[in-house]
């Protein structure tokens, strides 16, 4: 299994520390009542083992709050596992959320290829591909407008349509599908759909179960950063129903 | 807090794989060149949204601090006679003092000012801090260029020597105001105190290094072999200001006025203290790149 792993996984563990900075104020002041600091510590993720096969598509699924975005950031690289291994083969984008990188001050066009190399693009890339970009957000007219000035339907589909146009080899995904109104919302998901037939390995986190059902064929449940289930998408949406 | 900080992911991973947001530090800066312009040109482009004079604000701004200080030190306290020609004395120590401010300044603000970014997706977070050191090189050309065309006037000719100080000068503030920027930027993020603590450097640092008075004042009062004079004369700042003397002013300068009128032995002082601020630079990088683990849940 692991020779064909994309994403590996091993005895994966962060936590948080709920308060960092006490200020000289309340170390005064606690020193007056002569109280201990308390120190406050939230698991967000206990020991978890994962591996993603390459041209899989995984669903991450769980409550707010069991550690799926934390999972996904994990892996993506943005935070950095206390405990456990993290590694990942081939080049990775991380769609963590939808415009992340986008500046209001600059245009529409501006933002496409800021965007683009953020999210690992070369320029040569960004320019062949940017017409296309363009074609899909449906907003051309508008493309050298302030990206202030959009609506934020405008803003979400040029955002949504730079990720969905870089080329990396693993895509992780956090609720950046529901964007824009129904047309469009087809549009990405059928985007999803190519991008998972050209195997593509892909980690959707995801609380629209209907279409995650759909798009992947295994899933995971994460309830309070452990994972408690692994298997086929259906049985696993049924078991977070309660069915 | 050190625990979290010191545990590398201990096991090996098979061949192919990486360790995501695993950072080597600066030179992964340089591996995305392109993205640096993007990030350099989006600070300039928003700096000067919706402003008439755009990047002219770049000439006006130290144009009027020269203007006031050149009256206040020149004239009303009366330095002028000291050090002719004084306006390319004064203005040649604020251009270099301007860039070592700009960049710090910025530095240390950039990692919580790109907040929204590096918290989403992972970059070379080292990014933001170098971006700074570019747009205030972008700053720093056009004061250069008024510095350059007042010497000529002033009856400036350059020679290698000045060539190779203004160069030597520039290269210790980048290192200085880098390395610190780094640091600063990185421990900024848990301890927002730092912002007001860099203000305050900022604000003494024209004070402690000889922009606005002749380093003669400080010799005469401090005693020339003094501790403090020695501190003093070692602060690479003192030395980055005093090489942009020696390249700018003192070829402009009468024989008379040049006696004494900067630190001596410029060029080797110059040296040391670009050795001594690449490490700095080293340390800066090796502290940002250890902080940055924990930018993303602090943030």
């Amino acid at each position: 299994m692991a020779d064909s792993a994309t994403i590996i996984v091993d005895d994966l563990t962060k936590t948080f520390r709920l308060k960092h900075v006490h200020s000289l104020k309340e170390m005064a002041s606690r020193a007056v009542r002569g109280r201990q600091a308390e120190v406050d510590e939230f698991t967000a993720l206990d020991s978890i083992d994962l591996r993603v096969a390459e041209g899989e598509t995984l669903a991450l699924l769980g409550f707010n709050g069991s550690g799926k975005s934390t999972l996904l950031k994990c892996i993506s690289g943005v935070l950095t596992p206390d405990r456990g291994t993290v590694g990942v083969r081939g080049r990775l984008a991380g769609l963590i959320e939808v415009g992340a990188g986008f500046h209001p001050d600059l245009t529409g066009r501006e933002n496409v290829f800021l965007n683009g190399a953020i999210l690992g693009m070369t320029e040569k890339q960004i320019t062949a591909r940017f017409d296309e970009i363009v074609a899909f957000s449906e907003i051309e007219k508008f493309i050298d407008t302030e990206v202030k000035f959009y609506s934020s339907g405008m803003f979400l589909r040029l955002a949504f349509s730079v990720a969905v146009h870089t080329d990396p080899e693993v895509f992780l995904v956090d609720e950046i599908l529901a964007v824009g109104d129904e047309p469009f919302q087809e549009k990405c998901i059928t985007r999803i759909k190519e991008l998972r037939d050209e195997g593509r390995t892909l980690v959707i986190v995801s609380h629209q179960l209907d279409m995650v059902e759909k798009l992947c064929r295994r899933a995971v449940l994460l309830e309070h950063g452990r994972m408690v289930a692994d298997g086929p998408t259906s049985d696993v949406v049924r078991q977070m129903r309660g069915e | 807090m050190t625990d979290r900080v010191a545990t590398p992911s201990a096991a090996p991973l098979p061949p192919g794989f990486e360790r995501p947001g695993r950072s080597r530090g600066l030179v992964d800066v340089f591996g995305q060149r392109y993205l640096l312009r993007l990030i350099v040109r989006k600070e300039l482009r928003v700096r000067y949204q919706a402003s008439f004079l755009g990047l002219a604000w770049s000439y006006v701004k130290p144009g009027v601090q020269f203007v006031v200080f050149f009256f206040v030190m020149g004239n009303f306290l009366g330095m002028r006679g000291m050090l002719p020609p004084f306006a390319v004395y004064l203005f040649s120590g604020i251009v270099i003092i301007n860039l070592f401010s700009e960049i710090l300044g910025n530095a240390t603000r950039s990692v919580v000012a790109n907040g929204a970014l590096v918290n989403k997706i992972y970059l070379p977070r080292q990014m933001f801090p170098v971006s700074s050191v570019l747009v205030a090189l972008v700053h720093f050309v056009p004061q250069l260029v008024v510095l350059l065309i007042g010497a000529l006037v002033a009856g400036w000719r350059p020679g290698p020597v000045e060539l190779a100080a203004a160069l030597l000068a520039v290269m210790i503030v980048l290192c200085l105001a880098l390395g610190l920027g780094l640091a600063f930027g990185a421990i900024n993020v848990a301890y927002r105190d730092i912002e007001n603590i860099v203000d305050l450097i900022l604000m003494v640092a024209i004070w402690f290094s000889p922009v606005l008075y002749p380093i003669a004042t400080v010799r005469d009062t401090f005693g020339a072999d003094s501790v403090l004079m020695r501190i003093y004369e070692n602060n690479p700042l003192t030395i980055a200001v005093e090489l942009f003397h020696r390249a700018f002013w003192w070829p402009a300068a009468d024989a008379a006025a040049r006696e004494g009128a900067i630190v001596d032995h410029v060029m080797n002082r110059g040296l040391v203290a670009l050795a001594v601020c690449a490490v700095l630079l080293v340390i800066g990088d090796r502290v940002f790149r250890k902080l940055s683990r924990n930018f993303a849940q602090e943030l």
